[in-house]
């Protein structure tokens, strides 16, 4: 069931606890009536599959997600036969006439469901996560284009498979490589970056209830600082929300230059930036 | 709306941001379902539709600025009339209020530069985009016609309005109030954030005026900027370049990952048959899974000899920064830099080395300057050949000389490359300037240029991206001709 406007959905994914910015209320929103997957990009830990998650609880749908990683192949993504139970069969059999064992075999119960081909044959709408899409090689990538943009999976011994319910689709990316031009036509585009300090210290707020919003809005200030400065790994989201859990382990309430450089290792994943930071922070 | 559209996506594609038929086509229909008197709405559509690269958004905004900036009441129309009237009556009243001189005689700014700074620190949107109006209507003076793209308009809004002691004198106030030296730059950092909101909100108004006075697609071919891979490097102005930087690190960073994955895929290979059967046991011995050998491919070594001279300086680092970043593609990669002299810099480099920090330290230490600190390509050469043309180069080797070859009038001495270019696998120089250019004043890089393998003009990132990733593929050692 579409959602009527972008502001509505916006409501719905701060009922979940994920906050959108405007656009991307308006993104969701157009997937949603297009029906078309979004292809997330930005950089780490701005809640690219957060807002996977969101979707599927403000839906109510279940969530199948497929981690990428090098190597991955149609036998993990789409369906594989099981060779060993095939086996067995086989050898149980020994007398059965070949054509019998053929139809056997290559039947349903032999077959092994990958996260695309359970997706599609669910009964029940899914929301599908297809996490950091850009670690893949390129024949996989095209082995998902059939999955994105029919709907539907060819298996050779049943046929082809297509959706019982549209499944609703994202795809992350950190963006270390080049998507194929194919791939990226049939998504629509979402480019997460950090957020406004509104925006963060809302968040802050929202996920670390006990943290008070004077100390929310200069945490966000002072990582919105830190983010302008020239440095390896700018703090993410998640890395401010164990920044507040941490200052509120430690009982700190008020932020000057020691308490932010004492804990500076939390927002900070290089001792290189640390140290910037640190100095940039002394020098002020 | 299908009209301005199509329009919109040509320039799109001028710009040179692939949009397909496709694309076209989603945004149409996916203009159906948004509130088109809101900005941000017809932006998310466009964007998410016709758009598919972080990289190309800033173009983007560009053409979106021309072509949309009119959405809402065209300037010059009775209802935007009626909104510069409102405007005005809004700052009467306050200057009134204030009890200060002036209103609406067209010389004195003193009464919109009160209300701007009244506006910023209440941070009242309404105020702020009044002063905005009215800035424009008095102080910019626009004159129709003009093919231009405004800068210059605003420029002359913004002196008159004297934003720098806006900024320092809310500055002042606010950090009255801040107690630590971390609030006080904290507040700073606030206010530079708004007076950047606001010269923002100048540029489009009179971005505005300028599309109603001579059309979208005038306007938006004057704003017109290059895609950050195609930015000129020797002619990047200092925002171009940061934003070339921010990018250097991510093209690399992708570079990278599809090296080390061609790799992969191309090395399957012999079967591996000790493996394939201890697989196969767990199959009742039938061999469903074969297994294949890896080779170890040849990695080519990399000695890069980079002209550190100002020209073209920065060109010599983002070379540098490629091809360290894609350092584990190559099985060594020593580095040198010269003007004059010639000396060894690969210790400046390692693992997370900061590059502007590192180009700063050898300037200072290494011995790259032998006499007068202007280029002089025949002295490097030779110092190289006789201090580590030995030790650095062997027939694993490829070479690549970055430089625009202005050697000052100095001798070429052209044998120095030779023998060079001789102990190596392979010579290539990448010349970052334009290739007409080329052999003209003291340029000598046709003297060169036969005992080098290849000759790039590489003036832009995507040129440089392309050469380094041909580099970093083993190649059969070139046959050269016999001098």
């Amino acid at each position: 069931m579409p959602t009527a406007s972008p502001a509505s959905i916006a409501a719905a994914l701060e009922a979940v606890g994920y906050l959108p910015d405007d656009h991307i209320a308006q993104v969701v929103f157009l997937a949603e009536r297009l029906d078309k997957p979004i292809l997330v990009e930005g950089p780490a830990g701005v809640g690219k599959t957060e807002l996977a998650k969101a979707l599927a609880s403000v839906h109510g749908r279940r969530l199948i997600r497929l981690q990428c990683y090098e190597g991955l192949d149609e036998a993990k993504t789409l369906y594989e036969w099981n060779y060993r139970k095939q086996l067995l069969r086989i050898q149980a059999d020994a007398h059965t006439d070949w054509s019998e064992l053929a139809g056997d075999i290559f039947s349903e119960e032999f077959l092994l469901t990958r996260p695309l081909l359970e997706a599609i044959r669910s009964t029940d709408p899914v929301v599908l996560l297809i996490d950091e899409i850009d670690r893949v090689e390129m024949e996989t990538e095209a082995l998902m284009l059939e999955v994105l943009s029919e709907f539907q999976v060819s298996i050779p011994e049943l046929g082809t498979i297509e959706a019982s319910s549209r499944p609703m689709v994202l795809l992350t990316s950190n963006n270390t490589r080049e998507l194929s031009e194919a791939l990226k036509r049939r998504c629509l585009f979402l480019h997460i970056d950090y957020p406004s300090i509104e925006r963060e210290t809302a968040i802050l707020v929202a996920r670390v209830p006990e943290l008070p919003r004077v100390l929310a809005e200069s945490m966000a200030r002072i990582v919105a600082s830190i983010r302008s400065e020239p440095i390896r790994k700018p703090p993410s989201i998640s890395e401010s929300l164990d920044w507040a859990r941490t200052l509120i382990a430690l009982g700190i309430d008020q932020l000057d230059e020691a308490a932010v450089t004492e804990t500076l290792h939390v927002l900070l994943k290089y001792q290189a930036d640390v140290d910037k930071v640190a100095a940039v922070l002394a020098k002020s | 709306m299908l009209r301005i559209l199509t329009g919109f996506v040509e320039e799109l594609r001028a710009v040179g941001i692939p949009v397909s038929m496709v694309e076209t086509i989603d945004a149409a229909r996916g203009i159906e379902y948004v509130d088109l008197g809101s900005r941000s709405a017809l932006r998310a559509v466009l964007g998410s539709t016709l758009v598919k690269n972080a990289r190309h958004y800033s173009a983007f905004e560009a053409a979106f600025e021309a072509y949309f900036s009119a959405v809402g009441p065209r300037a010059g129309s009775v209802e935007d009339q009626a909104r510069s009237e409102d405007a005005r009556v809004l700052l009467a009243g306050l200057s009134g209020a204030a009890g200060l001189s002036g209103g609406g005689d067209g010389d004195d700014a003193s009464d919109l530069v009160s209300a701007l700074l009244r506006a910023l620190q209440d941070r009242d949107q309404a105020l702020l985009q009044a002063v905005v109006r009215a800035s424009v209507d008095r102080l910019a003076a626009i004159e129709p016609g003009r093919p231009v793209g405004g800068a210059y308009y605003l420029y002359r809004v913004m002196r008159r309005l004297e934003l720098e002691k806006v900024g320092a004198e809310l500055t002042d106030v606010a950090a009255r109030d801040a107690t630590s030296s971390l609030e006080r730059r904290l507040v700073s950092e606030e206010i530079e954030r708004r007076l950047t909101e606001f010269r923002q909100m100048l540029r489009s108004e009179i971005r505005k005026r300028l599309v109603a006075d001579r059309g979208p697609q005038a306007v938006a071919r004057t704003l017109r900027r290059p895609l950050v891979e195609d930015i000129d490097l020797m002619a990047a102005t200092r925002d171009q370049l940061v934003e070339a930087e921010r990018v250097v690190h991510q093209l690399s960073r992708r570079l990278a990952t599809r090296l080390s994955q061609r790799r992969q895929q191309h090395n399957r290979g012999r079967l591996d048959i000790r493996r394939t059967i201890r697989a196969s046991l767990s199959t009742g011995g039938v061999p469903v899974d074969p297994r294949f050998r890896r080779p170890r491919p040849g990695r080519p070594e990399i000695v890069l000899l980079c002209d550190i001279s100002g020209s073209v300086a920065t060109f010599a680092r983002f070379t540098m920064q490629i091809v360290y970043a894609i350092a584990a593609q190559f099985s060594r990669v020593r580095s040198f830099a010269f003007i004059d002299g010639m000396d060894e810099v690969t210790s400046f480099f390692g693992p997370g080395t900061d590059f502007p920090t590192a180009m700063r330290r050898i300037g200072a230490e290494a011995e790259v300057v032998w006499l007068d600190g202007h280029s002089d390509y025949g002295n490097a050469f030779a110092t190289f050949r006789d201090r580590f043309l030995e030790d650095a180069v062997t027939t694993r080797t490829t070479v690549i000389v970055t430089g625009d070859a202005r050697s000052n009038y100095h001798d070429a001495n052209v044998e120095a490359l030779r023998d060079i270019s001789r102990s190596a696998r392979a010579l290539f120089w990448l010349n970052p300037e334009q290739q007409r250019y080329w052999d003209t004043g003291d340029s000598i890089m046709g003297a060169y240029s036969p005992w080098c393998d290849e000759v790039s003009e590489v003036r832009n990132l995507r040129q440089l991206e392309r050469f380094v990733e041909k580099v970093s593929i083993p190649t059969t050692r070139p046959i050269r001709p016999i001098a």
